[in-house]
Order: C-alpha cells, then structure tokens, then sequence
C-alpha cells in the first residue's frame, strides 16, 4: 500500500504568509506538495465556512496564516481569525474531528524558511493521524 | 422602593388577573400598545397580537401552553426604528433572552419597549398544543397550568413538554422590566407582580396595586425546578454527544433533512438579512453536481447539508437561547434543538458567555482581546 499523502488546504494572507510561501519558493526552499495553497486578502477574510467547507471535502488539515499580531495589514484581522480558531477548535472535535487538523500560524513575509519547516512539520503530525473521516465516509 | 405588589385571582383565573393588569398598563397612557399572545377569533391558535384598545384584550392566554414563533423578533421589527410611541410586549423568558440578543446585534432596540414576563410554565410543540387545547382552549390553560405549576410535572393528559422547555433553566426573567409572578405563589389567591428596572417601576406607580412581600417560598421554588431542570438539559447534552459525536453519526442525525430551511427561519437569532446558502452561491451549476458527484461515485442530493447546519453553528451558536423554535419548525422532526444546545454550551462557556443574559456582555465574535488564545497558535501541541 502506497504511503497516505494528507490534503491540507492553507489559507494564507496576502501580505505576510503568501509572501513568505512565495520566498520560499524564489529560495528554493523545498516543502511538501500536499499543501494546497488559496491565497486571501487577510486571515480576517476567512469565515468558518470556508474550513468547514474544506474539512467535509476531505481536507485531512487546514491551515490558516497570517502577520503576526500587530502587523496585520488590516489593522486586527488576524486577532478576529484567532476568536474564529478558536470557535472552530470547540465546534469541530464535538463532530470526531481532531483539533489538531486545524491549525493557526503568524508568519512574517520574510520567513520563508520558518515556513517550510512548518509545512514540512504539519504534513507529518497530518500523516500521523491518518486521512479525515470525511475522506472514509459519506457526507451529507 | 421599587413596587412589589399582588394581584388577586379569582375563580382560578390566573389570565383574567393578567388581563387587567395589561388594561392597566395600557390606560396609563405611558404605554401605547401591548403585544401580547391571545386567541385568533377563526382558530384557536394562539399569536402574538399588538393592541391598542383595552377593550382587545379579552381573548389573551398568555399562559396557553402554545409557542408559535418566538416573538423576540416580533419584538425587535416594532423597536428597530423610533416610533415615537412606547410600546410593551408580554414574552417569554427565553423571548426576552433571544431579543436581548438581537438588540446586541443592533436589529432591536431596549429604549422602547417595556419587556413584561410571566413566569413560564414551558409550551408544547405546536402540533400538540392544538390537540391538547380541544374546544375550549382558555380553559385547557388552567387545566395545564395547574398540573405544571408545581414544578413537577412534565406531561398533562398524554401530552409532554416540548424537549427545549422540560431542558431550560431560565423559567423565570432577569430582564423584564416587570415580572409576573406564579411559581411559589398561591395562584388561587394571588400572583406576584414586580418591577425589576426603573422604567417598569415607573409603570407600576401609575396602578392602584397591594404592596406586598416576595414570599421566600418563591426562590425555593424556582430554584429546584432549575436544578430539576438542569438535570435533564445535563442528560439531553450527555445522550446528544453521544448521537452526534463523529461524522457518521452528525450524517445519519441530519439523514433526514430536506434542506427546507425552515430551522433557520424559526431561529429568533440567525441575524443574518440573506442567508448565505439560499443566495446564487449555493444555486450551483448542473456541471458541478455531476463533477462532485463523479469524484466520490456518489453524493447525496440536496448537497450542502452538513455544510448548512455546521455553518449555522459557528455563526450563532454563540447566541443560542435553547428556546426550541428550530425543533418546532422542522418538517421530520429532527431534534435540532437538542444539538444547537449542545454544542452552544460548549461555545458560550469558550468564551465565558451566556446568550441572553445580559446587554453589557458583547457577543464573541465581535470582539477581541490582544493577549487572548494564545493556545490555538502554532503547531505544537
Ligand atoms: S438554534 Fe433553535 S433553540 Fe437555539 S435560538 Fe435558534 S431556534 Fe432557539
Ligand atoms: S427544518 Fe429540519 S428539514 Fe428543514 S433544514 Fe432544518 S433540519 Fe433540515
Ligand atoms: S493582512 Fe495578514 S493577517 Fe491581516
């Protein structure tokens, strides 16, 4: 049997983790390609309904990041996506789903390195908990 | 001093008593107009109705165990906007906690309304209130609210409480402006009337009452109907997790939802004018059914589903007042109550919130605090 190759879809703000994807990318720094990146204006923009729409497609992770507190270029987005992660932290294992898969991370534009060591990180920690269950069962 | 004061009841009837004082209230000329729940002359349903002619007030039955709508939006549709006139509605307790909501989400307003509340003997769901209520409904009010007064009794005549009132411990309102007392009373003698704000104290000294003592029999009451009740909402959380706690389970709880709707209708406190999944975004093209579709070999139609009810979740359930509406308005008798329950008492005690409970607490998700939460960042853990 072929090793599980975890989905994990990440949310990166435009300004602070896009950019540092983007370093990385430019720096070839390598990281794992089971990371499916959507980029938004701000981690602010991210309404639960987008991880809960990534989670019940199969996502085995989410991940969403952005500037580090005070840097957020909309002045507090990323302190309303932290009450969002937490909110989905409480409703999501009352459904059987690890909290683990949901993840939020600051990292600055210039952290490219930082970046890929936290993909690489999280696709294992992803790969230790097996594929989601909406991947093993129907979701109505 | 803030009026505490008795009514008298005679023959039993708690709602004539009730009906007076609302006569009252609406002589004072203080207040314009009275929405209160009476019978609609064509059936015998009970509505919440505005009145503004005292001589309108003899077919109220605000104690009918019938719970239609949860009028707190009724309530927030005649605040929203100044009308120049004030008004007072009649609510239940978990009416007034879902309008308290709503005036924190600014789609009510407090200033002009007097909130009145009577102590509430919980309600049926609709479909039996109208065969419990027979031919003469008025009187089937005293013979339910005799039998459930004492606090103990969750079924009358065959018929049970609906799940959501035999589960909700707030019988009895912290936010009315005048509360209406029954639970340890002596109802065949007198109820209890008392103002609890200044504007509801202000009311009251307009009226000819009887001053009188709260009888410490009172709290005694109360309080063990909401430990009795507290109990069982513990149960109901414990037997809903259980039923619900994987994604098989939550799929076959919601396995027969047509996506009506109509949960989110009733809802006194999904605040949203357009709701997301009945707009275009959620009128999906016919490739993108066959596309899904292909990818699993097969998907459930109507899709979405999960998607609504989960999404529903985060947005209110910080809100949730436990009041029923959803379970009431769901066309298969899906427990949906019981789950918005639930998980809400995981959300509000997440952020140290209770819906309903008060105007100075903000609502979660409009705030934020810069040193808060730290454990849900990073991936350590
Ligand atoms: S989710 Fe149900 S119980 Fe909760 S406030 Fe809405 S209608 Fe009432
Ligand atoms: S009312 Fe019942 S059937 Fe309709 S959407 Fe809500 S849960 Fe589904
Ligand atoms: S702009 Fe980066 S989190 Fe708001």
């Amino acid at each position: 049997m072929s090793e599980f190759e975890p989905t994990i879809v990440a949310f990166f703000c435009n300004w602070c983790t896009f950019t540092a994807a983007d370093l990385a990318g430019t720096s070839r720094l390598s990281y794992p390609p089971n990371i499916k990146i959507i980029r938004v204006m701000c981690t602010g923009m991210v309404d639960p309904q987008y991880i809960i729409k990534a989670f019940l497609e199969g996502a085995d992770g989410v991940l969403v990041s952005g500037c580090h507190p005070g840097d957020c270029h909309y002045i507090n987005g990323n302190y309303k996506a932290r009450r969002r992660i937490k909110l989905l932290k409480e409703i999501l294992p009352q459904f059987g789903f690890d909290s683990k898969r949901l993840r939020l991370t600051w990292i600055g534009a210039s952290d490219g390195i930082r970046l890929a060591e936290i993909m690489r990180t999280l696709v294992s920690q992803i790969k230790e908990l097996g594929p989601s269950q909406s991947k093993l069962s129907m979701v109505i | 001093m803030t009026v505490t004061a008795k009514i008298d009841v005679k023959n039993q009837d708690i709602s004539e008593s009730i009906r007076k004082l609302l006569e009252d209230i609406l002589k004072t000329e203080i207040i314009q107009a009275i929405l209160v729940s009476q019978h609609l002359p064509m059936k015998k349903m009970v509505m919440p109705t505005l009145v503004t002619d005292p001589d309108h007030l003899d077919g109220i039955d605000p104690l009918a165990p019938a719970f239609p709508v949860n009028a707190a939006t009724i309530a927030a549709r005649l605040t929203r906007k100044p009308i120049g006139e004030k008004i007072a509605a009649v609510l239940r307790p978990c009416e007034i906690r879902a309008f308290i909501e709503l005036v924190k989400l600014n789609q009510a307003k407090r200033g002009n309304i007097i909130l009145i509340s009577v102590d509430c003997p919980g309600a049926f769901q609709n479909k039996d209130y109208l065969k419990f209520a027979g031919q003469n409904p008025k009187e089937a009010t005293l013979r339910f609210y005799k039998k459930v007064m004492d606090g103990n009794a969750v079924e009358v005549e065959g018929v049970e409480l609906a799940t959501a009132c035999k589960a909700c411990e707030y019988p009895v309102s912290e936010n009315a402006d005048i509360q209406i007392g029954l639970y340890g009373m002596k109802t065949d003698e007198s109820i209890l009337v008392k103002a609890q704000t200044e504007a509801g104290d202000h009311i009251l000294k307009q009226i000819n009452l009887s001053a009188t003592n709260e009888p410490a029999a009172r709290q005694t009451a109360i309080n063990s109907l909401i430990t009795k009740r507290s109990s069982f909402r513990d149960e109901m959380f414990l037997k809903t997790t259980e039923t619900t706690n994987s994604l098989e389970k939550i799929s076959s709880f919601f396995a027969s939802c047509v996506n009506c709707y109509n949960c989110r209708v009733a809802c006194p406190v999904c605040y949203c004018k357009e709701c997301v999944f009945v707009t275009d975004a959620f009128n999906h093209d016919s490739f993108q059914y066959i596309s899904w579709a292909k990818k699993k070999g097969i998907i459930k139609m109507p899709t979405d589903t999960l998607f609504y009810h989960l999404t529903r979740l985060t947005h209110m359930s910080t809100a949730c007042v436990g009041c029923g509406q959803c379970s009431n308005a769901c066309p298969n008798d899906i427990p949906i109550m019981e789950l918005f329950r639930t998980i809400a008492h995981v959300t509000q005690k997440a952020f140290d919130y209770q819906a309903g409970k008060s105007i100075e607490q903000k609502p979660p998700l409009s705030i934020f605090c810069k040193d808060e939460f730290q454990e849900v960042v990073g991936i350590n853990d």
